[in-house]
């Protein structure tokens, strides 16, 4: 049983950088952007949250930082895409090939600096529970917060003003535009708030998850971060499914190894992302499914008629 | 010096200008008026900041920036992937003037002889590799030397008598790696065993977390690994797990978890063969160095009680002095197959194509 305790505490803690991008990026897209550069987005917030973390000695403001950094260049992404009118693909692949460069640039002076990691939380008696106790009380903070932010994205999307107004620009911008409202000032947030939680996801990686500074440290995450989005065919609640699937096969596939199954290592670190597209193909064999919630306008650029 | 990463080479004719600028403006500086010998050309396959592998190759090259002064000039180019991107770097390197250039990974072994072919005036050197031609050394440091050493400390430190091995590729060099560190153990513990996590990678620090995370989950209380990234031990360190340091001393990420590290040092050697392209005495040779000519070196032992660091230090004598060979017979393998005789050693044959656990290898080789 401690084992199986274990094991999940590594699940959640590989699932839930996934959890903060993914969310993002879904708010990104339900408001009609398509943002390729969850990646970079991601490498900046690393860089930024371990580089303040080191300097400040403070874990917390250095997620703060690693936020405010994610946010800074999806601020730049809106200016070309929102201002400019930039191609949207083009620009989102430029911003992560821009973002590692630039975050191994800034961290060179952080290689080797330990940081003080983020505690899990404590809770006495509670924590101590066998099995569940460590996995319901005993985890870092921003575990529950990646929980929170998504239902309250969940809420937002579905059941207030704001959600319909940004799900209005997401499938018609025309429409929007029509009747009153800012198109871009829509999308500008919505974008800066996906920068900002793909930032918060770098910034977790490089102070929770391994507590360290490596260039090209996020290794991916941000493009499984965007197949995921996919893979929940835009619905917050199916992306904690997606997360933690990901997240529990590279997992599972260390221990399966530890355990000695004779199964070679390299079809396991193949297996996530296997697994990610069998969804992807299954899920896309509905169209009509997909139609229900996919942002209608997703990737279109908008020219105001008037 | 200059430095192309691989991200700077995708716009390579930017890089080159701005390389070629930088060097006109240093040649016109008079303390530079000297001819330049010779230039130096290396290429890693992480970057220089990995503080493992390539951060070693890399002080490696500085070595030889102290000793020949404005004779010599030396360039990397960083995070090179093993793959086509390796052959056009090389071939870069070796059209702009680089009369020694070392490659230093594995898999730069076939682009490398490629190139080679084709610039025979330029001399080249392969680290880890076996294939030589007239223009191609290959050389390569014996670390299971040091894995034989780390554990038998290992074995010693080991409560459960279970260690837990963080490694990369399936390849002779990390299976070698594996096999010594379990005969280590063996030699101090029979009944020792270690647990092997592939991760498929040099270089995810993210990845090697996990996987130590997940050796430790299975009753692991040592800790070592054969990829890049200090991950694994600052893992074990959070776990209060005890952990070695993998080709550079990592003791400032886990103070309180590092035992040792086995070092690569290769300055020594660049150096030498830096000199011999100088003195016009450059021959293709096959180098495989360890403890005793001082390639491997251990880091200070440190989280370890007197006499188990005093073993260790016995250990590397012996190695040193001949008197223990860590591939000493009987060896069996996995399969119970005797694969050296009781009072033989495996010859360096036998341990360059290694593709077998020995006996007490706890898990089936990927192949």
């Amino acid at each position: 049983m401690e084992s199986l305790t274990l094991i999940t505490l590594s699940v959640i803690t590989a699932a839930t950088p996934l959890l903060f991008a993914a969310t993002g990026e879904l708010v990104t897209e339900k408001s009609g952007v398509l943002n390729l550069g969850v990646e970079g987005m991601m490498i900046m917030g690393a860089v930024t949250g371990f580089g303040v973390g080191v300097i400040t000695g403070n874990p917390f403001v250095g997620v703060l930082a690693g936020t405010a950094a994610g946010a800074a260049m999806a601020g730049l992404f809106a200016f070309l895409t929102l201002g400019l009118l930039a191609n949207q693909v083009a620009t989102g692949l430029a911003l992560t090939i821009f973002g590692i460069g630039l975050s191994a640039l800034v961290g060179k002076g952080f290689v080797g600096v330990t940081v003080n990691a983020m505690q899990r939380i404590e809770i006495p008696i509670l924590t101590d529970i066998p099995v569940l106790g460590p996995i319901l009380f005993g985890q870092d903070p921003l575990v529950y917060f990646s929980f929170i932010l998504l239902g309250a994205t969940a809420f937002v999307i579905r059941k207030t003003r704001v959600g319909l107004i940004l799900r209005a620009v997401g499938d018609n911008h025309d429409a929007a535009h029509a009747i009153g409202y800012s198109v871009v000032l829509v999308r500008s947030l919505a974008v800066l708030f996906g920068g900002a939680c793909c930032g918060l996801a770098g910034a977790y990686l490089s102070l929770v998850y391994t507590p360290l500074w490596a260039e090209n440290m996020t290794a991916g995450r941000g493009w499984i971060a965007l197949a995921l989005v996919v893979f929940a065919t835009w619905r917050p609640g199916r992306l904690i499914l997606g997360a933690y699937l990901f997240g529990g096969i590279t997992i599972l596939q260390l221990h399966a190894q530890g355990a000695g199954w004779g199964v070679p290592s390299q079809i396991m670190s193949m297996l996530p992302y296997i697994a990610t597209i069998v969804v992807l193909v299954v899920i896309s064999g509905d169209k009509a499914k997909i139609r229900l919630n996919a942002p209608a306008a997703l990737g279109k650029i908008f020219h105001p008629a008037r | 010096m200059q430095n192309f990463t691989r991200r700077h080479t995708m716009l390579s004719l930017a890089g080159l200008a701005a390389g070629a600028a930088m060097t006109a403006a240093l040649t016109a500086a008079p303390q530079t008026a000297l001819a330049q010998d010779l230039k130096v050309g290396f290429v890693y396959v992480g970057p220089v900041s990995d503080h493992g592998w390539t951060f070693r190759h890399d002080e490696g090259r500085k070595a030889i920036e102290e000793k020949f002064g404005d004779r010599v000039s030396t360039t990397f180019v960083e995070s090179v992937d093993e793959g086509a991107d390796a052959e056009r770097v090389i071939t870069q390197l070796a059209s702009t003037g680089h009369g020694l250039i070392f490659t230093t990974s594995f898999g730069y072994m076939n682009p490398t002889v490629k190139v080679a072919s084709q610039f025979p005036d330029v001399k080249f050197e392969h680290a880890t590799g076996y294939k030589r031609a007239d223009n191609v050394s290959t050389y390569s440091g014996r670390f299971y030397e040091g894995r034989y050493v780390i554990g038998q400390i290992a074995a010693k430190m080991s409560e459960t008598g279970v260690a837990g091995y963080v490694a990369s590729f399936p390849i002779p060099e990390v299976v070698r790696g594996i096999n010594s560190f379990l005969l280590g153990m063996r030699s101090v513990n029979p009944e020792a065993t270690v647990k092997v996590v592939w991760v498929n990678s040099w270089y995810d620090p993210g990845k090697e977390a996990d996987a130590a995370k997940a050796l430790m989950d299975q009753g692991a209380d040592i800790i070592t690994q054969h990829t890049d990234s200090p991950a694994p031990l600052q893992t074990a360190a959070e776990r209060g797990v005890l952990g070695f340091g993998q080709a550079s001393d990592m003791i400032q990420f886990a103070p309180e978890t590092q035992m040792t590290a086995i070092i690569d040092d290769w300055g020594p050697y660049y150096v030498a063969r830096t000199q011999a392209v100088l003195d016009g005495t450059w021959e293709s040779s096959d180098t495989w160095d360890g403890l005793a000519p001082g390639m491997a070196v251990m880091a200070p032992y440190t989280n370890i009680p007197d006499d188990v660091a005093a073993m260790a230090a016995q250990t590397v004598a012996d190695i040193k002095s001949g008197a223990v060979h860590p591939f000493q017979g009987p060896i069996t393998d996995q399969a119970g197959n005797v694969v050296v005789e009781e009072g033989a050693v495996l010859d360096d044959g036998a341990l360059l194509t290694m593709d077998y656990y020995v006996e007490g290898v706890d898990g089936v080789l990927p192949n």
